[in-house]
Order: C-alpha cells, then structure tokens, then sequence
C-alpha cells in the first residue's frame, strides 16, 4: 500500500511517527538480550515510550495498524538514524542519545506548535524523552570513561551513528510547508544548542567528537539504508500473514 | 555483569505522607543509575512518588542465629499490646 501524504500536517505526524515506530522496534530487539536484568527492563521502558508515541502520531495522521505494518520501505518517512542496528549497547545508547537529545529539543518548541493535537502531544511526550535524553548521556559518560573496553565501544558507537545527524536539521520542501504553517519548527533553530549539548556530554565522557563524515540523507523522502526492510520484515509479518488475527 | 555491580535497595513511597517502604533490590554501577534502575523497575506502574536506594552493603542486619534471644521474649508479653482498655464509644478510627 503507497502512503502519499496529501497535506503538510500528515507528512510531518508521519515523520516524527516513523521515528518512534522504528526506534521503539529498534530498542524492543534488546528485550530478553539485555546485558542485565536491570539493563534490559530500562530498555524495554525506552521502547514502549517510543511504540506510545507512534501509536499516537501515527493514529492522528490515519489509521495507525495500518500505516505501521502494511507500509513498504518507500513508504516510511522516519529519518536514517533510529532505524540503524543496534550493534552493542553502546552503539544502542550512542544512536538514543544522538536521536533524543534532538527530540526532546523538538519537543520542547512542539508545545508551543500552533496545532492543537501536536501541542498536546509533546506535553506528554517531552517528560519521557527528557529522561531518555538524561539515561542515554549518564550511560555515554559511564562508558566513554569507563574501561578501556567500554571507551572504545562508545566511540565506535558514535562513529557509526555520526553521519546520520545531519539529516535531524535538513530542511526540506515539506517540512519548510510544515513550518510556514507554524506546527512545526525550523529544527536549524536549535541546531547550535544540539551540537554543544552533544558536545558537553562528549567532554564529559572523555571522548572525542567523531570526525565528520559525508552527511546521509533521505530517509525523510523514503530512501532507506538496507536495516530498514529487515526491521519491517520482523515487526510487519505476523499482521501481513494473518491480517484479521486478534488476541 | 551485574554480579560485578554493588546492589541496592530500593524504597519506593507510594504517596505523600506515606513512608517509604522497602520494595527489592537492583545492581548498578552506582548511586545515579541505581536510582535510573529502580525507577525503571519498580515503578512503571505508578507505584511510587518518591525513590530512596541504599547500598545493600551499608545496611546493618540482626543476626538470624541471635532471632531466639532477640525476638522470643517478646511473645510471653502480650500485655504490651494495648488490648486491654475499653475504647469509649464516642472515640472513632481506634
């Protein structure tokens, strides 16, 4: 089934949907698998947070089952980021971090969004991705200077998932659209404030900013990385196979 | 591992003006994500208001052997139970 947003407002409830949706999926892979018992049921919290807000965004732009499990790759808008595997727990906490610390600045002006449902929204949201955003930097700092070990694996965590953080302040025609109706922010607004809270978090970890690579972009118009259709694969069959189960 | 991390208690309060009471333990690498744990544990179903964890290693425990001589007398001693007063009528909640 081809979703084509038809107005502004459904392509922008679709992108920060898409990116809740995947990074819940994304984070739920560790239920079971955590490195501990405590570790994995903090996941798992993460995870439900971010499944609530798709369940909402994703209601708000349509029908929400729908758009989450009968939609192919083309038609996912979420952005590059959050559908990256998780490797290991650091490379899982480098990638929330990178992704909340954005979020919870987005949702932060989403409160003043001029749109009714967005404004609510991000008033409940905003005290979840505050404490996502806290974990994910005291887990940064705990690692990067941790052991030996663990400073190598946050670096390389942040080293895979660097490159994807361009893509959070790229403005598009569609999110300019969104913008000029005032339901969403211009995100380079706050881009100056993300890169030195990153930053802050980083010195305070003892790691050094990953060297800048060549920025991926195109998630946000449907041009995924290869993870995402695996991702799809494992969430999507069960309702794909029986589309009128229920339990 | 978490066999590698100190374990702490955790005490949740249910609602202002009520005491915290012991619920469980977590392990964590410290005091900061002790807290992070037994929030994540222990109260994802609105149990709690309020959090204390403590280091398990800082609590003090009476000794099981010693629960003969330290408990026992207590229970030829019924009249430390104020059951033997007659309640007035007129006194409520009692």
């Amino acid at each position: 089934m081809a979703t084509v947003a038809v107005d502004p407002r459904t392509e922008y409830l679709l992108r920060l949907g898409d990116d809740s949706l995947v990074l819940g999926q994304r984070v739920s892979e560790w239920c079971g698998h955590g490195p501990v018992l405590e570790v994995d049921i903090s996941l798992a919290n993460l995870a439900l947070d971010l499944i609530g807000q798709a369940t909402l965004l994703l209601g708000e732009a349509g029908d929400g089952d729908k758009l989450a499990f009968h939609r192919d790759v083309l038609d996912f808008r979420n952005c590059l980021l959050v559908e990256q595997p998780n490797g290991d727990f650091a490379q899982t906490i480098a990638r929330h971090l990178l992704y909340t610390t954005w979020q919870h600045m987005l949702l932060q002006w989403l409160q003043q969004s001029s749109d009714k449902f967005l404004s609510e929204f991000a008033h409940k949201a905003v005290k979840e991705i505050a404490y996502h955003r806290e974990l994910a930097s005291e887990w940064t700092i705990r690692l990067g200077d941790g052991t030996e070990d663990s400073a190598r694996r946050m670096a390389e965590g942040l080293d895979w998932n660097w490159r994807f953080v361009p893509e959070l302040f790229e403005v598009d025609e569609a999110l300019r659209a969104a913008i000029d109706a005032g339901i969403a922010p211009d995100p380079r607004s706050f881009e100056e404030e993300y890169r030195s809270a990153i930053a802050g978090v980083l010195t305070e970890a003892k790691l050094d900013q990953p060297a800048e690579q060549r920025p991926i972009l195109g998630g946000r118009r449907g041009h995924h990385s290869e993870h995402l259709g695996h991702l799809l694969a494992v969430m999507q069959f069960l309702p794909r196979t029986y589309p009128d189960a229920t339990w | 591992m978490s066999s590698d991390w100190p374990l702490w208690e955790v005490f949740v309060r249910s609602k202002g003006g009520l005491a915290h009471r012991h619920v469980g333990s977590v392990h964590a690498p410290d005091a900061e994500l002790a807290l992070a744990h037994a929030r994540d544990t222990y109260t994802r179903r609105m149990e709690g208001v309020s959090l204390w964890v403590v280091p398990s290693a800082e609590i003090v425990a009476s000794d099981p052997d010693q629960a003969g001589e330290l408990f026992e007398p207590a229970e030829s001693k019924i009249y430390r139970h104020p059951t033997f007063y007659d309640i007035p009528d007129e006194v409520k909640h009692i």
